[in-house]
Formats: C-alpha cells, sequence, structure tokens
C-alpha cells in the first residue's frame, strides 16, 4: 500500500467521523451562533434605536460590515423592511 | 440451545426484513421517488437544512436510537423464558420499528420536514397534537428518572466502574473543547479519547469506589440518584458542544465496539442457552406475559422515541428521498440487534438453569447488571479477556448510554417548560435556570416518591416507561397511516402495528393500574391514570381520523 493511498484512507474516515460527529448538532450549534450574533449586532446598532452606547465611534466602523446580516436579520424576524426609520435597509 | 443458531436466526430474518419487506414497504406503500426534491434540498439553508450523505444519516440514526432502554427491557422480559422476547424483538423490529421509522422520516420529508408532533397537528388534528404533547411529558419524566435508578443500581454493583464513568465525562469536555476551541481535526482526539475511555478501565478495577453505607439517612443507591441529578442540572445548562455533543459521539463509538465485541465473542464462545424457552415456573408477583412482554420491551422492538430523531434531525438532512430506507429501516435494525444480544446474554450468560433461576427471582429486579454479568461471561470465555475486565466494560457502555440519554432528557424538559411559560405567561418558567431546576425536580420527586426512601421508584414505572413509549409509536404510526388513507394507499401495514401498540399499550396501563393500587403505589397510579386515558384518546382520535379520511378518500372526485 502506498504512503498516498494510506492517506487517502484516513481522509475518508476522517471525513466520516467529522460528518458524524457534526452532522446532529450542526442546527442547534448554529443557531446558539446566530443568537451571539444577534447579540452582538443588536450593540452595534443600539445607538439608532435608542440606547446609549459608549462605544459607537468604534462600532460606527463595523456597520457597513453588518449590513447584510441585518438585511438577514429583520426578514427573519418577520419584518419586510428595516424596523429603523433612519435607517433603510432595504 | 446453542447461542450461534438464536443470533444466526436473528440476524437473518432481520437482514431478509431489510432485503424483502423493507423493499416491498419503499416501493408499494410509500412509493418512494428519487426524483423528488428533500427538504434537505428545497429547503437548505446549510443549518438545519442540509443534504447529508446517508451512511452518516444512518450511523446517527443507529446511534441515536439504540441506547440503555434495548439493555434494560430484554433483561427484564427474558422473565418469561427467551423465545417470546426473541420473537417479539425480531418480529416487531422487522414489522413494527423498521416500518415506523422509515415512515417516519418519509411522512416528515414529504411535508416539509416537519416534526412528527407538529404533523399530528396538520395531517390527524389539535386535539391529536395536544395529545402527543402530553405522552411526549410523561415520556421525559419517566424516562430521566427510570435511567437514574438504572445508573444508581449499576454503579452500586460495579464499583469498579465509577471511575471510567466519570472519565468519560472528562474526555468527552476535552473532545470538545479540542475540536470547537482548537480546531483539532476530529480522528485523533477520537482514537486518543477512546483509547483513554478503555485503559481507564483498568483504573477502574484497581480503584473501586464505593459510597459510605449510610449518608444523611440515605443508602448508596438513593446517593447515586441525587449526585445523577445534580450532574444532570449542570450538564444540561451547559453548552451542547461542550457536553452533549462529544458525549454523543464517543456513545456511537462505544455502540459500534460494543455490538462487535458482544456478536463476536457470542460467535466464538458458542455459549448454550440454559434459560428456558418458555418459563412455565415464573416467579410470584411476575405479572402476565400479555401484555407486559409488549411493553416491557419497547425500545428493542418499536420505540416511538425513533419517531422524534427521524422527523427532528434526520428528515432535514435526507439527501435523495430513496435514501429513507436505508437511513430509517436499516438503522431502526441497530436497537434490535442490541436487544438480540441482550437477549443471549441473559439466557446464555448463565452456567446452569439453577443459577439463572436465582438471578430471575422476582420481577422488575433484573437490568443492566444481569446484562453485566451475563455479557462478561460470554465474553471473557469468547475473548480471553478477564470476566472482571469485560464486566467493568460493559457496565461502563450501558451507564453512558442511560447517561447521555438523561442528559438530553433533561435538556428536552427544560424547553418544554420554558415553552410553557412563554405561552402562559410565567416569566419565572421561562428563566433558564428555573425551569432545569423544576425538571430536574419533577423528576427526583418520581424516582424517590414512587419507590420510598430508597429511590427504587425508576424500576417499578419501567413497564410504565414503556406504555408511554409504545403510545408515542402509536401516535407516529396513525399520522403515517392516515397520509397513506389521504393518498389512496394500502394502510394495513401502518395501521395493524399501530392498532396492536396502542391497544397492548391500554391493556398493560389497565393492569397495572390495579396492581399499583393494591401495592399502595399512588403517585404512580396516578401517572398511569393519564396514561389509559391517554391511550383511549389515542383509539379515539384514529378511529374517528379514519372515518373521516375514508369517507373523503371514498367520496367522488367533483
Amino acid at each position: 500500500m502506498q504512503w498516498t493511498d494510506i492517506r487517502k484512507t484516513l481522509r475518508g474516515w476522517g471525513y466520516l467521523a467529522s460528518e458524524f460527529y457534526h452532522a446532529p448538532y450542526r442546527g442547534t450549534v448554529a443557531r446558539a451562533k446566530r443568537e451571539q450574533d444577534d447579540l452582538f449586532m443588536l450593540l452595534i446598532f443600539s445607538e439608532m434605536m435608542g440606547v446609549p452606547n459608549p462605544a459607537t465611534y468604534y462600532t460606527l466602523e463595523l456597520q457597513p460590515i453588518l449590513m447584510e446580516r441585518f438585511h438577514q436579520w429583520h426578514t427573519r424576524m418577520g419584518m419586510e423592511h428595516s424596523p429603523l426609520d433612519e435607517f433603510r435597509c432595504c | 440451545m446453542s447461542a450461534n443458531v438464536l443470533a444466526v436466526i436473528g440476524l437473518v430474518a432481520v437482514a431478509l426484513g431489510y432485503r424483502f419487506y423493507s423493499k416491498f414497504i419503499a416501493e408499494k406503500i410509500y412509493q418512494l421517488d428519487p426524483d423528488f426534491e428533500t427538504p434537505a434540498h428545497s429547503m437548505r439553508d446549510d443549518v438545519d437544512f442540509i443534504p447529508t450523505n446517508r451512511v452518516v444519516l444512518w450511523g446517527h440514526h443507529f446511534t441515536a436510537v439504540a441506547g440503555a432502554a434495548p439493555i434494560i427491557g430484554p433483561a427484564i422480559a427474558v422473565i418469561w423464558g427467551w423465545l417470546p422476547a426473541f420473537l417479539w424483538v425480531i418480529g416487531g423490529t422487522v414489522f413494527f420499528a423498521g416500518v415506523h421509522d422509515f415512515g417516519a422520516i418519509w411522512a416528515s420529508v414529504r411535508n416539509k420536514g416537519t416534526s412528527v408532533g407538529a404533523l399530528t397537528g396538520a395531517v390527524v388534528g389539535p386535539r391529536a397534537r395536544t395529545l402527543f404533547m402530553i405522552v411526549i411529558f410523561l415520556l421525559l419524566l419517566m424516562v430521566n428518572a427510570v435511567f437514574a435508578v438504572a445508573i444508581s443500581n449499576a454503579l452500586v454493583e460495579a464499583p469498579s466502574a465509577v471511575i471510567p464513568v466519570w472519565s468519560a465525562v472528562a474526555v468527552a469536555v476535552v473532545i470538545g473543547v479540542l475540536i470547537y476551541k482548537m480546531g483539532v481535526p476530529i480522528l485523533w482526539p477520537t482514537v486518543v479519547g477512546t483509547i483513554i475511555l478503555y485503559a481507564v478501565i483498568y483504573l477502574g478495577e484497581a480503584v473501586p469506589v464505593a459510597l459510605p453505607q449510610t449518608f444523611l439517612g440515605l443508602g448508596p443507591g438513593p446517593q447515586w440518584i441525587l449526585i445523577l441529578f445534580v450532574y444532570a442540572l449542570v450538564a444540561s445548562l451547559l453548552p451542547v458542544w461542550l457536553l452533549l455533543q462529544p458525549r454523543d459521539y464517543i456513545n456511537g463509538i462505544q455502540l459500534f465496539i460494543g455490538l462487535g465485541l458482544l456478536f463476536g465473542a457470542v460467535f466464538i464462545a458458542n455459549p448454550t442457552i440454559v434459560a428456558p424457552a418458555f418459563n412455565t415456573n415464573v416467579p410470584e408477583g411476575t405479572p402476565p406475559l400479555f401484555p407486559l412482554l409488549f411493553v416491557t420491551i419497547a425500545c428493542g422492538a418499536i420505540s416511538g422515541f425513533h419517531g422524534l430523531v427521524a422527523s427532528g434531525t434526520t428528515s432535514k438532512q435526507l439527501d435523495k428521498e430513496t435514501d429513507a430506507r436505508f437511513v430509517g429501516y436499516l438503522g431502526s435494525l441497530g436497537e434490535g440487534l442490541l436487544a438480540l444480544v441482550v437477549i443471549i446474554a441473559v439466557s446464555a450468560g448463565f452456567a446452569s438453569l439453577g443459577e439463572w433461576e436465582a438471578t430471575y427471582s422476582s420481577f422488575g429486579t433484573t437490568g443492566i447488571s444481569t446484562f453485566v454479568a451475563g455479557g462478561s461471561t460470554i465474553i471473557s470465555s469468547g475473548t480471553g479477556l478477564s470476566r472482571e475486565f469485560a464486566g467493568t466494560l460493559l457496565a461502563v457502555m450501558a451507564v453512558l448510554f442511560a447517561g447521555t440519554t438523561m442528559d438530553a432528557g433533561v435538556r428536552l424538559q427544560r424547553y418544554i417548560i420554558q415553552e410553557w411559560g412563554t405561552i402562559y405567561e410565567i416569566p419565572a418558567l421561562q428563566n433558564g435556570y428555573i425551569a432545569t431546576f423544576a425538571a430536574v425536580a419533577a423528576c427526583v420527586a418520581l424516582a424517590f416518591g414512587a419507590g420510598g426512601a430508597d429511590g427504587q421508584g425508576g424500576m417499578l414505572i419501567w413497564p410504565l416507561f414503556g406504555v408511554t413509549n409504545q403510545l408515542l409509536a402509536g401516535l407516529t404510526l396513525l399520522v403515517v397511516s392516515v397520509m397513506l388513507v389521504k393518498l389512496r394507499r394500502r394502510f394495513i401495514f401502518t395501521l395493524v402495528p399501530m392498532v396492536f401498540v396502542t391497544a397492548v399499550s391500554f391493556l398493560a396501563a389497565l393492569y397495572q393500574l390495579w396492581d399499583l393500587f393494591v401495592s399502595g403505589q399512588y403517585m404512580l397510579a396516578g401517572i398511569d391514570v393519564v396514561i389509559v386515558i391517554a391511550s383511549i384518546f389515542v383509539l379515539l382520535e384514529s378511529a374517528a381520523a379514519f372515518t373521516r379520511e375514508r369517507r373523503i378518500a371514498a367520496a367522488p372526485a367533483r
């Protein structure tokens, strides 16, 4: 058996093991992550919702990066358009 | 009779079931379509809905459904002789469990991957959905109490298993951290973790841990039960990736190793079955075989719990509809095979009929420890491992299965209580900590309240647990049958199992009601009353749904 064959077999086993590990919990873990991300986004956009945020000077910079995720969030929450008056998303 | 014959007959029957019966069901009844776009594709979000390799899904289904219950049930039920248990396990697996699991996946896939609970509401009606929620709550309540008692019994009887069992928690946490926090590829932690898990068994033998005879007036059994619930309380609050996920994974590997080892040892050692085929000399106080056998062995023959797995995660990840047969039907065979090897262990693992009769001297006292005693004899004569090592290994395996079920059970119960908090607007119950505490308190009350201070409540409720599990299976089969009626297909293959499991559940619950009242177990009797009522409603609901749907189906199309 060649060395490359061994590596290929190992990779195959590794793939199966990793799928076997992750597949059942993918949804649970992703949901937990999404909840944390939502909280983070809330912090970033907090000033617009009238929640004073001393770190606005820094978080302002992150807003463009989070734009896409903001859109996903408000559609997921069942709102067709951005709920914020000063912040038109789509 | 030689155990090999039994094992071969069982394996061949199950293989034939897969080859022919499941093919028939797939082609003629569920009519699987390879071109049907499954929810994993049509609703793909790469989170819940994602097409997954069918071997992976099969492995997940296989390991998720086979746990401690198919060990305990058959180990109790062999008291009526090995033949009834064997026939029910094999017949149940081929004609009931396979069709049930397979059907649950199919039904869910054809309905956008919704869970059986939601399907019950959509397909049968809102009343049936309420019924479903009640049955699930009862099942979760009992599952935790039952497994806590089973684990505590096992740990008291096998002090050498204590260190390995708790080490497995540490191994799981380390694997979880390595994979999620450090991004280590999974293969090496798996190999090293498994080796550590088995190496620690030697340590466990060298340092057995026994709890004090009495502590605060409690014997070792109740002490373990309290420790287990404190553990479950903490464990169910931890993030899933840290403990539950790696523990599940380790268990899966243990199941494959354990099954391989047990079947291998049976084939090499070929022990003689000492237990009678039909036990005509059952100990006093043993309930009648019919209907109790059919609820004592629930998992292993058919179990409603599978429907939750099948429709919860499996159906959302199915790549092709035709994979449902491989994943669902073949996946459910895992539990049947585990139950089969347990039957062999507890009927051929003893030296003589006298020894077997001494073990089976009263109903409901056998369980994990009986399986460990019988199985370790077979493993040691088949593989040359010492009997003590084999015993600890099996005890650890069984306890880990039960422990993971407890972890998941408490967590699920917490979600239900939190949901109630939201529905009935009780803010306190919406709090994760309070909800978990309430869930654990309910289980402790059941484990202790039912059996007095010795905390033996769990084993008394074993048949009740079986009844609830069967009712759940009945509800899932009802959903599948009603779907078949709506599609104007033959529904006899799901209807007969449905009517059978619901009817035996009803009869068994009724029988136990009398028994529990006579022995003064009013708390369990109260639960039993709820179960009897629930089973009547399941039957009524089914009759109503069938009459309605058949009338609609029979009406000429306008």
